[in-house]
């Protein structure tokens, strides 16, 4: 019983450490985000709140949490309370299998990288529930350009990692990451291409923000959302960055691993990299069109994966491993 | 009682429950939440039998894929209509006809698990040999390779029925 006792309490305490680290970070990545596209537009960016506007997303957080909270009368209540719940909730549990360090995670599966695939489709539900429960038609727009753009696009994330699966053999991530002696970006140039395409898609960030595009519906699904449950949509989106830079670097730069630091600072820079990449992105790129969007997805990116898993599945027959 | 039987009869009656709601909500998109979380609760039930990938591709293909499908249909209807439309398809006896016969396919399946040795071609043992994924899939593509070719030329077959019957009503 002192055992059972002891497991978990260690794993309550990892569950603790991850996931107030990711939320801050989440809280500050909006920080970063109005900060590094302020500098890239000649602009300050938050500059009152504290030295620097360091403690702006704690006033942002304060403001969002003591507003009024609107629910509109054309909408379904319960749906919409639900669907940003089911948002967040579904963004933050794919926290329990990233690997951090060769030791330190929440909970290690031995199917980690379709718990998050299956778990992030299941969250993008939150986003067509809003749209449909806010009973306006800009949002009902915004969730069904989500539903398409989700849906396209999950395919070719799912594919773009299946080169790198493989070569490593495995769904565990730990496995993955320890099969990388040379990353597999070296390896999978084309999956990690498409794979970084498909994951701005996934996460409605800017070139593929179509359900928001605030420049024809307002904002999209979350038009009709306030306060609190319009955080929550924030957070998700945010923290749903943060796990698809996380599984980018894990399955491609090889996790962890890396000269003289320690594992966990490696880890961290490789993730933030890919932050970085995405907040860049969005300065640098107007909107893509609807129909542009879909036609990348299914006439180029499409073909592209597949022939990158059978050239894949071909090499391996022929160089070895099974 | 064991911790794995507290959960599973946790998550049996969440799946039950949430199975009943979905049959008795009037409106569809609540309906096909419920179906979502029955889902999801089988799912979590998946994974106390040690069939994890099982869960993942259950939450993954009809919790993420097959309710978002629907629900991408269901939104597109207007929301009076969608509170005044008929509940019933009028096909009553062919639905207990079903019933009746899944029953009797659960109840043989039980008795057999319960009284024979056919528990399973993949029990937790063999997971635990090569872990569940790769015994799934050295399993489909040796043993049940005919069955799963026939599967995948039938689901092409719909896929190219699905494009046929768009393509004629956009050039009509």
């Amino acid at each position: 019983m002192d055992v059972l006792m002891s497991d978990i309490l260690t794993a309550l305490i990892r569950i603790i450490v991850v996931f107030a680290l990711a939320l801050l970070t989440v809280a500050y990545l909006t920080y970063l985000e109005r900060k590094v596209i302020g500098h890239m537009q000649v602009r300050m960016g938050p500059m009152r709140v504290g030295p620097h506007g360091l403690l702006q997303p704690i006033a942002d957080g304060l403001k969002l949490f003591f507003k009024e909270d609107i629910v509109p009368t054309e909408g379904y209540r319960l749906t919409f309370y639900f669907a940003p719940i089911l948002c967040l909730v579904c963004a933050l549990i794919l926290f329990a299998v990233i690997p951090f360090d060769a030791k330190f995670m929440i909970s290690r599966l031995n199917i980690g990288l379709l718990y998050i695939l299956s778990i992030a489709s299941v969250g993008v539900m939150g986003i067509i529930l809003a749209g449909w429960s806010s009973g306006s038609k800009y949002s009902l727009l915004g969730g069904l350009r989500s539903a398409a753009q989700i849906f396209s696009y999950e395919i070719f994330l799912g594919f773009s990692l299946m080169g790198p699966l493989m070569i490593a053999g495995s769904l565990d991530l730990v496995k993955i990451v320890e099969a990388q002696s040379v990353p597999f970006i070296v390896y999978q140039p084309v999956a990690f291409v498409i794979y970084l395409i498909a994951a701005l898609g996934e996460i409605n960030r800017v070139p593929f923000d179509l359900p928001e595009a605030e420049s024809e519906l307002v904002a999209g699904f979350h038009t009709e959302y306030s306060g609190m449950k319009f955080a929550y949509f924030f957070l998700a989106e945010y923290a749903n960055m943060i796990i698809v830079s996380a599984i980018a670097t894990i399955v491609f730069l090889a996790g962890w691993k890396g000269p003289i630091l320690p594992g966990w600072m490696w880890f961290l820079i490789k993730m933030f990299i890919f932050i970085y990449f995405f907040i860049w992105v969005r300065a640098t790129f107007p909107r893509y069109r609807y129909d542009q969007f879909m036609r990348i997805g299914w006439k180029i990116m499409l073909p592209l994966v597949l022939a990158n898993i059978f050239v894949t599945g071909v090499v391996i027959l022929f160089i070895g491993g099974y | 009682m064991s911790y794995t039987e507290i959960f599973f009869y946790i998550f049996a009656v969440l799946s039950i429950l949430f199975a009943l709601l979905t049959v008795t909500r009037r409106n569809a998109v609540h309906a096909a939440i419920c179906l979502l979380l029955t889902f999801f609760f089988i799912a979590c039930n998946y994974v106390l039998l040690e069939a994890e990938f099982l869960a993942a591709v259950q939450v993954l293909v009809y919790a993420g894929g097959v309710v978002g499908l629907m629900l991408y249909v269901i939104m597109l209807v207007r929301k009076d209509e969608a509170d005044e439309v008929r509940q019933s398809l009028g096909q009553r006896v062919i639905a207990v006809f079903i019933a009746i016969l899944f029953v009797l396919e659960i109840a043989f399946i039980s008795l057999l698990a319960y009284y024979g040795n056919y528990s399973g071609f993949l029990s937790s043992k063999m997971a635990q040999i090569g872990g569940n994924t790769e015994s799934i899939g050295a399993v489909l593509y040796t043993y049940f390779l005919l069955p799963f070719e026939v599967v995948s030329v039938l689901l092409l077959a719909a896929l190219v029925g699905a494009v046929v019957l768009a393509k004629n009503r956009i050039e009509r």
